[in-house]
């Protein structure tokens, strides 16, 4: 028996009909891509827009003005960024070297029945909401800080010049020194993730020739790894640096909220995301409102451009797998 | 010491030193954890969840509108995002191979994933706030869509991607045509990792407290009205952790507790269903 | 280079000529030419990488779906060039069907796996279905094993039954043409067999075109084979002069075993 099949020309219309389809759903979903652009866009355009008052104002110097004065209308932005730039400083100094010894040992030492748990462990932290770390800073972590750790820190570099006025004041728990050790907390599982995956991207046959040799994992580590993975380490401190600008609830919760730059650390200060949290619901309509849409605007475009730079670096580091 | 046992040194010195920095990523998680369960666990009660929040002064009280606001806004951000999400991936992983356009649409999600969240509140008080007429639970969902969409995007974007080309092949070769390639086999065969994008980016808004200040802000009392201020459980956290009442505090502890329960939830139901259903 | 391969004694029902295929600059076929006997199973052999299933992968088109191949020349069906940028390649593929080398179940019931294909162009009652999906899973050898599971994901089956069952599919839309790009390669030898049986059933209703690396799967099962290298068509003749009497030297040296 012979299957009968339908000359070709009857299926034309279902043809045509499927050409109509595919080109609908081409657009369609070209449509919800370009929505994720447009937000960008419009995140850009709406904070120029609501910031130009402030800018027409008090010009470009509104980035470098140390004032924050809400019944005269006289803003600046310094205190902001200055808070923002050395807690981000702070938690980096801290972070980096841990989440370092964190991919270190997930790739190189860890046994790997443990392999997995503790790296999920670790991505676990990093889906702790920031509100969490932000209680957990205020109430548990700044009173056991001021109590045990700064007085001891205030004896330990006594009267050293410099680094004595960096913990100097009154120990109060709450400050630019606690926000950045909170902020550290928060950072080190997204530094430590990148970290990994980078360090995974060695050939293996590389490290096997350098063990071959002779070398101890932690001569493999720093003289092949490190190297090898310079550029995708780079790009995961950045996307550290970059979420630590940025940050806001973890933050306002134990950065003390002062809008003032005092050279020392333990002092209370600000950063651009807390002072938004705190300031904007009840702002006036007018410069203040204006003046706290220009510091979203410093803070978009400043962790816009880290964090393209990390993004750039990362996939460098990532796409160099295999030799 | 000769040089042998220097090297021999260093190297248990670094291994020992990446040793304790995992023990203090691990510590950490757990002093957090326990630190939540200490102070919230008495606070959820049956009037937690029963009881809307006190007024300043007044004893007891409970979250319930704020619960409730927060799985609405939740409940409406999800709806929203997932469609969104799910076709832009398919954007970039079916037509996205070549063009300039789909290249800087991923590298623009990425950033997004990483973008200050509270720029993104800012955003949203500016296009609907300030323009319609004040804050709403609306206003809140479509800043957290926001914060949600490029999760959602670049998960499905990835899993299609590891459709394997022969059954996208075999769909093409009985005549499919495209949009049905894509929606009736591939994303039906990575389904799994779909559902596991978007599980992470409920997690991931689930605790977001910023981007909330300015749109949704805050209802004190009980209210399923999208159009008007809804209390949720962030915002609350937030204010009531700031507060001198003690029953606040406690409540606050309480919500927190509630919120990193539902997210670590959430994280390992996911991780769960997609090692279940990739290792098939 | 080389002159057109036809078929005195047969009705041809693909013609492919002076076909040329590029990777980009790469080329990977070169001036291909031969004709495809209906209701003939038609083997291509040959080592790895010397195109024959580039050559199948033009026959339904599949190579549209990436950027920078293109094929050139003429691949004549029904007397239309296949390869002719305005004929619709879904309407190609419905007529010519695929079988690929790992079995390829879509990810729903094994019913629908079938009424997929069958539904795209066809408008049937439901009964009408049932009785399709019966008609391809019995001619695929598969309806005894498939029928108290029709309702069952089609991954649940084994390696063997999953490759029968796209078999199923490929015919269930009734086309002309069945390409099969090495089918049994992944598959134990008794599933290999069993297809090897089934292919032999499907000769009579469908022209099947087989690319296969196994030199006596093409000499069991087909009625002509044709011999690639380098992408070049060498040799191509009835499977039994081919085998017993190659004319040249390359094609002897391949099948003898002396190199690929």
């Amino acid at each position: 028996m012979s299957v009968a099949t339908p000359p070709i020309d009857l299926h034309a219309a279902q043809v045509r009909k499927f050409k109509l389809q595919d080109m609908f759903f081409h657009q369609v979903t070209l449509l919800f891509a370009f929505i994720v652009l447009a937000a960008l866009a419009g995140i850009l355009i709406s904070l120029a827009i609501e910031a130009m008052p402030a800018f027409r104002q008090f010009g470009l110097s509104f980035l470098w003005t140390n004032v924050w004065n809400v019944p005269e209308d006289q803003f600046g932005a310094l205190s902001a960024i200055y808070g923002t730039v050395v807690t981000s400083i702070i938690a980096l100094v801290i972070a980096v070297p841990i989440s370092f010894g964190i991919a270190l040992f997930l790739t190189e030492t860890c046994p790997a029945w443990m392999r997995r748990p503790l790296g999920t462990a670790i991505e676990l932290l990093a889906g702790v909401p920031s509100i969490i770390y932000g209680i957990w800073g205020l109430f548990v972590f700044a009173p056991l800080f001021s109590k045990y750790v700064q007085p001891y820190l205030q004896t330990a570099v006594g009267d050293t010049p410099i680094i004595s006025g960096w913990f100097a004041g009154a120990p109060i728990g709450i400050g630019i020194l606690t926000a950045g050790i909170v902020l550290s907390l928060m950072v080190i599982p997204f530094v430590a993730s990148v970290m990994r995956d980078v360090f995974e991207t060695v050939p293996p046959q590389l490290k096997e020739s350098a063990y071959g040799v002779g070398c101890t994992t932690w001569e493999v580590v720093t003289h092949i790894v490190l190297p090898y993975t310079r550029v995708g380490v780079i790009g995961g401190i950045m996307l550290g640096l970059g979420r630590a600008l940025g940050e806001t609830m973890a933050v306002t919760f134990v950065i003390g909220n002062a809008n003032r730059i005092v050279g020392s650390l333990f002092a209370p200060g600000t950063s651009i995301a807390s002072t938004l949290a705190n300031e904007f619901g009840e702002a006036d309509p007018g410069l203040h409102i204006s003046s706290l849409f220009a510091l979203g605007l410093v803070l978009f475009v400043i962790t816009f451009i880290v964090l393209a730079i990390s993004q750039w670096l990362i996939k460098r580091g990532i796409a160099k797998q295999g030799i | 010491m000769n040089l042998y046992t220097r090297r021999i040194l260093t190297n248990r010195i670094g291994i020992a030193l990446s040793m304790v920095a995992m023990a203090f990523g691990l510590a950490a998680l757990m002093w957090i954890l326990w630190t939540l369960f200490y102070n919230g666990f008495s606070a959820l009660s049956w009037d937690f969840f029963t009881q809307d929040t006190p007024a300043p002064g007044t004893e007891g009280g409970g979250l319930r509108n704020a619960i409730v606001g927060s799985l609405m806004i939740i409940g409406v951000t999800t709806l929203v995002s997932t469609p969104i999400g799910i076709l832009a991936g398919i954007y970039l992983a079916e037509f996205g191979a070549t063009s300039k356009f789909a290249a800087t649409t991923r590298f623009v999600t990425d950033i997004m994933l990483s973008a200050p969240s509270i720029v993104v509140g800012l955003f949203v008080y500016a296009l609907m706030v300030a323009t319609l007429g004040g804050f709403s639970g609306w206003a809140g969902s479509v800043a957290l869509s926001l914060i949600a969409i490029p999760v959602v995007v670049r998960t499905t974007e990835n899993m299609l991607l590891l459709v394997p080309t022969a059954l996208r092949e075999a769909a093409f070769a009985v005549g499919a045509p495209r949009w049905q390639v894509s929606l009736k086999v591939t994303l039906r065969a990575v389904k799994a990792g779909v559902v596991t994008g978007i599980l992470l980016a409920i997690a991931r808004v689930m605790g977001e407290t910023a981007p909330l200040l300015f749109t949704a802000l805050n209802n004190q009392f009980f209210s399923t009205d999208m159009s008007q201020p809804m209390g949720n459980l962030p915002v609350v956290i937030f204010q009531f952790a700031m507060s001198p009442y003690d029953n606040w505090v406690s409540l606050a502890w309480g919500g927190a507790l509630l919120i990193a329960l539902l997210v670590l939830g959430i994280n390992i139901i996911a991780r769960v269903l997609f090692r279940n259903k990739s290792s098939a | 280079m080389s002159a057109p391969h036809t078929i005195a004694d047969s009705d041809a029902i693909l013609s492919v000529r002076d076909l040329n295929f590029y990777y980009g600059d790469f080329r990977g076929l070169t001036n291909v030419s031969l004709d495809i006997a209906k209701s003939k199973v038609t083997a291509f052999i040959g080592p790895s990488g010397c195109g024959k299933s580039t050559l199948l992968r033009t026959f339904n088109r599949m190579y549209d779906l990436y950027p920078g191949q293109r094929a050139e020349g003429q691949i004549l069906f029904h007397g239309k060039n296949l390869l002719d940028k305005k004929q619709d390649v879904n309407l190609v593929r419905a007529k010519i069907g695929m079988v690929f080398q790992k079995p390829t179940p879509f990810p729903m019931t094994i019913y629908e796996n079938i009424a997929f294909g069958v539904r795209l162009y066809e408008k049937m009652s439901t009964s009408a279905m049932n009785e399709r999906v019966e008609w391809a899973l019995r001619k695929a050898a598969m309806w005894d094993e498939a029928k108290d599971k029709l309702q069952q994901s089609g991954l649940s089956l084994s390696g063997g039954q999953q490759q029968r069952l796209c078999i199923a599919r490929t015919i269930a839309v009734k086309p002309e043409i069945v390409l099969l790009d090495e089918p049994t390669s992944a598959l134990d030898p008794i599933s290999t067999a069993k297809i090897e049986e089934l292919i032999n059933e499907l000769k009579h209703d469908y022209t099947i075109a087989i690319v296969t690396h196994n030199m006596q799967q093409a000499a069991r099962i087909s009625d002509f084979t044709a011999f690639m290298y380098l992408g070049e068509l060498i040799e191509f003749d009835k499977t039994d002069s081919l085998f017993v009497k190659p004319t040249k030297k390359q094609t002897e040296d391949y099948i003898t075993g002396r190199f690929g």
